[in-house]
């Protein structure tokens, strides 16, 4: 599939060069990458290449040191942030947390909940859900919102194959319910060149001097 | 009946505890109770400088714990200190200079014990306004960035990527911390306050089932601690602020001990 142009109507996101540079040291550089309406892009590399870093420039919430980013006027972007850890203090329903930051009608949550499978299990606090429902639940949280561009942080980080299948599937079939982009960052190359429309790698700088990304299409 | 100093004492009490109730709840819930302990140990320090400066006791707690905190957010980016160190050398060292300070004002070692553990006869009627006008005040500050404090207190990304702000909500909830902090130094005192902040919120913890429950909940509790603890230093005649941690401390014993038993 061609990167989409920004003049046209798939456009939704778009980096240029893009690098963050900490002290002396480049935690990733020159990456080109773009997602589209529609479009399934991954993210893949080592631990330590910069993945998370690379998303949350692009999303805004990290200064980019170089490159340019290109953002849609239509874009609307929800995050679900890797390993998320809910301290046992706080008192959360899972109905809680999906209005989280927007509130929604139960139809509304119980629709999203039936999705990902997690409306059989009532309301329980969120600390008693396994690593995969958990997951499911902060997709069913992001669905929501109705975002045209999905960001997630490695979704199977902690769970076993089957729930990591799962949470893939779900993860393209919120893609085609809602014909958003996603952008997905994972270590798994075999699944990424399987399901991906698109894939960046991020190879961590010390070990090239030249370009530190490569994008394949 | 407000020329009673009890009746005064126990009404900027209640005043207290609906506040540090909801407040305390977001001190357990974002593991801050040291950070609050540091803002009240500097306190003495606001008092030394109020009385150098000639301000109004509650002003130069409120303006020292400020730049406390302006100035832990600051460090914490800056040193490579662990946080829990940087906190203590704060706190203890903000403590100690106030009280070398306050040591060269000879009419203030009297007092010296009222602000560390608080003292009811000291509440005057301006001092119940303040706490209450000031209490209406945090309260609704508190409601007004309560969706994002509370999203950041689970994903600042989340919260970011939603608009919410979650540095901003930081930010104001820091200055709630230091006006509850200031407000509560008659009444409980210095070296008690966040015990008075983060106990009511562990005791009602188990028996809450939503965050909202939890923070109501904890305004309760702190409120018949107030009420118990300031009748029994009246009648004993203990420092009132150690009299309401020990009531709130029994509270948390007798309904944790109660919870395992029904269990």
């Amino acid at each position: 599939m061609p990167d989409p142009d920004p003049s046209t109507q798939n456009f939704l996101i778009n980096a240029r060069e893009l690098g963050v540079k900490r002290g002396e040291r480049w935690i990733f550089r020159h990456v080109n990458l773009s997602v589209g309406l529609g479009q399934l892009v991954f993210i893949i590399g080592a631990n330590g290449a910069g993945k998370s870093t690379c998303v949350k420039t692009m999303l805004g919430l990290i200064q980019a040191t170089e490159g340019e980013i290109e953002k849609s006027s239509t874009l609307v972007v929800d995050y679900v942030p890797q390993r998320l850890t809910i301290s046992p203090n706080l008192p959360l329903s899972i109905r809680r947390l999906i209005t989280l930051t927007k509130r929604f009608s139960k139809q509304e949550i119980d629709t999203a909940l039936t999705t990902v499978g997690l409306d059989r299990l009532g309301n329980p606090p969120v600390t008693t859900l396994s690593g995969g429902e958990f997951q499911r639940l902060l997709l069913a949280r992001a669905m929501l919102h109705r975002p045209n561009l999905l960001v997630l942080d490695e979704p199977a980080q902690g769970i076993d194959a089957a729930g990591t299948d799962l949470v893939h599937e779900l993860i393209d079939e919120v893609r085609k319910d809602l014909g958003c982009g996603v952008l997905l960052i994972s270590h798994d190359l075999e699944r990424a060149m399987d399901m991906g429309d698109n894939f960046a790698v991020l190879i961590p700088h010390e070990y090239d001097e030249a370009p530190a990304t490569a994008v394949v299409n | 009946m407000l020329d009673d100093f009890l009746v005064r004492a126990l009404l900027a009490g209640i005043g207290l505890a609906l506040v540090t109730g909801p407040t305390g709840c977001f001190i357990v819930w974002r593991r801050l109770a040291y950070f609050g302990e540091t803002m009240a140990h500097s306190a003495l320090l606001g008092v030394a400088l109020a009385i150098i400066f000639n301000l109004n006791l509650v002003i130069g707690i409120f303006s020292v714990a400020l730049l406390v905190m302006l100035a832990v957010l600051y460090l914490e980016r800056r040193e490579t200190l662990p946080t829990d160190t940087l906190l203590g050398l704060i706190s203890h060292g903000g403590l100690a200079l106030g009280l070398v300070i306050l040591s060269f004002f000879p009419q203030m070692r009297l007092n010296l014990h009222a602000l560390l553990f608080g003292d009811l006869l000291a509440v005057s009627r301006l001092d119940l306004a303040v706490i209450w006008v000031g209490g209406i005040l945090a309260l609704a500050v508190l409601c007004w960035i309560v969706r994002s404090l509370l999203a950041a207190t689970i994903s600042s990304e989340i919260a970011e990527v939603a608009g919410l702000r979650p540095e901003r909500a930081r930010l104001i909830f820091g200055i709630l911390l230091a006006a509850v902090i200031a407000g509560a130094i008659k009444i409980v005192g210095v070296l008690l306050i966040v015990a008075l902040l983060i106990i009511p919120a562990a005791t009602v913890r188990r028996f809450s089932p939503t965050p909202e429950i939890m923070a109501f909940a904890a305004a309760v509790l702190g409120t018949i601690a107030v009420a118990g603890g300031l009748f029994a230093s009246a009648t004993l005649d203990t420092p009132s602020g150690p009299s309401i941690v020990v009531v709130a401390l029994i509270l948390f014993i007798v309904t944790r001990v109660g919870y395992l038993k029904v269990r």
